[in-house]
């Protein structure tokens, strides 16, 4: 395909990905909505008023930016896994198939969906954030990269669980049981510095951990974790994860018989 | 130019299942082309593998020059796809069906939208175009699956049993359909288990049966053997050449055995008059099997639930 030609494809399944979310927008924008403003309300406000500082900020604004990213990820990943399972589900995924679309392109265009998705409820969620305290943005730069690139890295790890997914169940395992636990224990709502040291050599495991700090670091200027190492890491996942995503599909996993 | 070609083409499923034994296929460039076989044979299978949804287990697949294993992105410009099963997103609108789809091969939004509109007036279904696709009725469903197999222009349509659980009204308008755009010049490969079918739409055909080729000949060469018999003559004396015959396809096997090929409504009068003019006597006869005419007992009991099944057919 001509690069021009390529273009196209790629707009067409973004524009369809960002359709889809607008048009299910109860079941894509509307529970971040609730879900974060009881976390803001119960732990920000009720509890946090109890617990005071935390890393030299209020505990409210300490764990905003935890909160914000948890949303982008759980909804990058949720926009892909079930946008891509459904069309599996539903065969649909055979008009790309049978298309000159190259596979790099099919991953590019579904990340590219679910980093919107991932986005705009990051915004929505900053913007309920912004009733209950006062965020000032440390470092555009760094607060911009890490959210693209964590919403980058967990679309992609919702399409590989898509790609193995055979039934409707097969697409919650993964945020249940790997996803919230890990986002709970990433540094979101407190600094790995209160943990003994083997838990907090522990969580050194956890890459949502390098993500939420980054992101911390950008807007609040503070990090348990060097920054350069958190993009390392943030890279590392990404180019993995594309590379997987690419190997599958060419292979034609759980897509082709 | 050869609009597909496959050479030695194989596939076993997981599971062991092997769907195509080593098929072989030629269809030429605006060629309007049956692929006949009963349930099970390996149509789908085939098709499959030719527009890239099924991976081949060996075996070389062409499309007009381009093979896919080194040319896929060429090959699969070539071809539009109309599935046995429905395969469009039933939550989605008709239009943006057909324009999506022209997105997905590079055509740019304004010249997608103007061929959505052409196919699906052609199609009958503009009027249905703001419609959620999951409320058609299923001939409508199947055109659906035209107008977004046309719609990037493809030089080979191919079509997996698109007749399959439709009315004769709807059949037969898109039968004339397909004649229409084959007259355009669109190579169409067509599958079906209805000989009636490939008789009245293809000029050459080729069956298909239990992941083999059986035949592979001209619609009207295929009717003619189908409309003949062959007959197994044990003379009493033997022969050192097959008797002049004239009028018979004659075919000495063994100097007492003698194969002749009768066509149905001839009768066997006139052979014997021959035979006895030529000094041959005849033992005995009997009727050599005919694997096409087995074939095609099995399609006509394999066809007999069509007309029954309209209807609540998927
Ligand atoms: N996905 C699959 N997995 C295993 N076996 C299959 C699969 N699809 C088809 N088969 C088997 O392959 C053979 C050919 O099937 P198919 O190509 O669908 O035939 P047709 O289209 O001529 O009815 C059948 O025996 C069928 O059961
Ligand atoms: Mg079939």
């Amino acid at each position: 395909m001509l690069p021009r030609r390529q273009l196209v494809g790629l707009w067409t399944i973004v524009y369809r990905e960002v359709t889809r979310i607008l048009r299910i927008w109860v079941q894509t924008l509307v529970p971040p909505v609730i879900t974060m403003t009881l976390y803001f309300i119960i732990f920000g406000n009720l509890i946090g008023r109890r617990i005071g500082e935390m890393g030299g900020f209020d505990y409210m604004q300490y764990i905003a930016p935890g909160l914000i990213m948890m949303s982008v990820i759980t909804n990058s990943y949720g926009n892909v896994v079930s946008s891509f399972f459904g069309a599996k589900f539903g065969k649909y995924i055979e008009e790309m198939l049978v298309s000159p679309l190259p596979n790099w392109l099919i991953v590019v265009g579904y990340m590219a969906g679910g980093m919107t998705r991932g986005l705009l409820v990051g915004l929505i969620v900053t913007a309920i954030a912004l009733f209950f305290t006062e965020l000032q943005v440390h470092n555009w730069f760094v607060t911009l990269s890490v959210v693209l690139l964590t919403a980058a890295v967990f679309s992609l790890g919702g399409l590989i669980n898509a790609v193995f997914a055979k039934k409707f169940d097969d697409i919650s395992i993964v945020p249940t049981f790997i996803l919230t636990p890990l986002t709970y224990l990433g540094g979101v709502f407190y600094s790995v510095q209160l943990l003994p040291p083997f838990w907090r050599d522990v969580s050194m495991f956890n890459p949502i951990l390098y993500m939420v700090n980054a992101f911390r670091e950008g807007i609040l200027g503070v990090s348990d974790i060097p920054l350069g190492l958190a993009y390392a890491i943030i890279v590392l996942f990404l180019v993995l994860l594309f590379t997987a995503c690419l190997v599958l599909l060419n292979r034609g996993v759980g897509i082709r018989e | 130019m050869k609009a597909l070609a496959l050479k030695d083409l194989r596939k076993t499923y997981h599971g062991g299942t092997e769907a195509l034994k080593g098929i072989d296929l030629e269809v030429e460039e605006g060629d309007f082309f049956a692929l006949l076989g009963p349930n099970g044979a390996g149509k789908t299978t085939a098709i499959g593998i030719v527009t890239s949804l099924v991976n081949k287990t060996s075996g070389q697949v062409e499309v007009f020059g381009n093979n896919i294993d080194r040319e896929l992105e060429a090959a699969k410009s070539c071809i539009g796809l109309v599935p046995q099963e429905i395969n469009f997103n039933q939550f989605e609108k008709v239009e943006n069906i057909v324009v999506n789809q022209a997105g997905y091969y590079g055509i740019p939004r304004p010249l997608a939208q103007q061929r959505a509109e052409r196919y699906l007036r052609q199609l009958d279904l503009w009027g249905k175009r703001h419609d959620i696709s999951r409320s058609l009725s299923g001939g409508m469903k199947r055109r659906l699956m035209i107008a977004r197999a046309l719609v990037h222009e493809p030089r080979l349509l191919i079509l997996d049993e698109p007749t399959a659980g439709v009315d004769i009204e709807i059949r037969r308008s898109m039968w004339r359909f397909l004649r229409q755009i084959n007259g355009e010049g669109t190579t169409i490969i067509l599958t079906t288990h209805y000989l009636e079918e490939a008789e009245s739409l293809c000029r050459n055909i080729a069956i298909i049966d239990h992941g083999r080729i059986i035949e592979h000949d001209r619609m009207a060469n295929l009717l003619r053997k189908l409309h003949k018999e062959v007959f197994v003559l044990t003379l009493k004396e033997p022969v050192t050449a097959a008797p002049h015959l004239p009028g018979y396809r004659v075919e000495l096997t063994d100097p007492t055995s003698l194969e002749v090929e009768v066509s149905q409504n001839e009768g066997l009068n006139q052979l014997f008059r021959l035979l006895e003019q030529s000094n041959v006597e005849v033992s005995s006869l009997r009727n050599k099997a005919n694997r096409l005419e087995e074939l095609f007992v099995r399609l006509v009991e394999n066809g007999s639930d069509r007309d029954e099944g309209v209807g609540h057919a998927s």
